[in-house]
């Protein structure tokens, strides 16, 4: 039986600006490692599915187009740094397939690919609390490396209750990211708004499903 | 910072009470979030609509994101995105009035070959994909030439890929001297 996801918190500035933007989490009892050879059959068959004409088309379908709209919002530039949704399908293109890499980022690319729900993984053991999302304070650093890098006031950022472990859409902290020797995975999801919560929900227990093979 | 940590500790507390000034605002920042939801779709729309014979440029900078941008901020991205999107909507325009002067052409070439000798339309000016081109040729090469005999001829498509050459190399040949649909002014 999978695990339920749950809602994170998010800050009431950002709520108030955003409305609809959710966080969910949910930990997986695994780690990551060689993935499995059904994770690769499943990658090779994401592979085959989209042609150039369609991957050149994806930013018009509803879920991705939420997703840059929500990057134009946040002052992200989408054709620069792209929504995960849209990288994938831009990798693929470039590199002619899915490449299979790991458990844990395979898992990720299938759910982001079947959802177009972004999807990022940190080690369990390092977080402390439920995640949430809000502005970074000045001075804080990314994560409690001993060369963290300090993120600018303001920034959007994701957070325990010790502080920043990832920039929104942007980078994980190094000091939690999944390892050979991690043994429980957080995995957290963000949905624009726009979204159904339905897919966020799917994109978790799909990447709960494929890290468990 | 209280504050702060206020919300941090009570994520579903009601902030401080809206004045009307925040109040007109957060329905200003609502409005431009619309807006430039609006203009993002219209652009990749644009973008799609070029595809594959002419590349549309839909780049709009960031703002140094991730963050939450004021007021000022989102109407000067509305008004880059919509700059994009009417020079986008102005080159989709020009490359239709193209495509319909290549038809209008090539409609040309079938009716009166001989008025439109080695006349040559590649396929990209119809918004056609592919490399083939549409050229008035003599039937029977000097025969054809002496006779008067001219037919519209497509040739067969694009270079071999496993060669890894253009079809005209420029500084070999030149473009093909018989081009004459020449690039609008």
């Amino acid at each position: 039986m999978s695990p339920e996801p749950e809602h994170g918190w998010i800050d009431p500035e950002v709520a108030a600006e955003f409305g609809d933007i959710e966080l969910a989490q949910v930990t997986v009892p695994v780690g990551s490692g060689r993935p499995a050879p059904e994770i690769r059959d499943r990658l090779r068959y994401l592979s085959r599915r989209m042609s150039g004409a369609e991957a050149v088309a994806f930013r018009t379908r509803p879920i991705p187009q939420a997703y840059r709209v929500l990057f134009r919002h946040l002052g992200l530039d989408p054709d620069r740094e792209r929504p995960p949704g849209e990288a994938i399908v831009i990798e693929r293109l470039i590199h002619g397939e899915h490449r299979a890499e790991n458990r844990l980022d395979d898992a990720i690319t299938i759910a982001v690919a079947e959802t177009g729900v972004p999807v990022w993984g940190l080690d369990e053991d390092k977080l402390s609390g439920p995640l949430g999302l809000r502005t970074a304070r000045a001075g804080e650093r990314l994560g409690t490396a001993e060369f963290a890098d300090e993120l600018p006031g303001g920034r959007l950022v994701i957070a325990d209750d010790h502080g920043v472990v990832a920039v929104l859409f942007g980078r994980l902290a190094s000091s939690h990211l999944v390892t050979k020797d991690t043994r429980s995975t957080r995995l957290f999801a963000i949905r624009a708004p726009q979204v159904p919560a339905i897919h966020l929900e799917e994109a978790l227990l799909q990447c709960v499903d494929c890290l468990r093979l | 910072m209280v504050q702060l940590a206020d919300r941090l500790l009570y994520p579903g507390a009601p902030s401080a009470p809206a004045g009307p000034r925040r109040v007109e605002e957060d329905a200003a920042r609502r409005s431009l979030r619309g807006q430039i939801a609006r203009l993002e779709r219209h652009l990749a729309d644009a973008l799609v609509t070029g595809f594959p014979t002419h590349v549309i440029d839909v780049t709009v900078g960031g703002r140094g994101g991730p963050r939450l941008l004021d007021l000022g901020e989102l109407e000067i991205l509305r008004d880059d995105l919509a700059a994009r999107l009417h020079a986008a909507r102005a080159a989709l325009v020009v490359r239709a009035e193209r495509q319909r002067q290549a038809r209008l052409l090539l409609e040309a070439m079938y009716a009166d070959p001989r008025a439109h000798r080695f006349t040559r339309l590649p396929r990209a000016e119809l918004g056609m994909p592919g490399c083939g081109s549409y050229e008035v040729r003599p039937r029977l090469g000097p025969v054809g030439m002496l006779t008067g005999w001219w037919q519209v001829k497509l040739s067969s498509g694009c270079p071999s890929a496993a060669r890894g050459e253009p079809a005209y190399p420029p500084d070999r040949h030149g473009p093909p001297k018989s081009q004459a649909f020449a690039p609008l002014a």
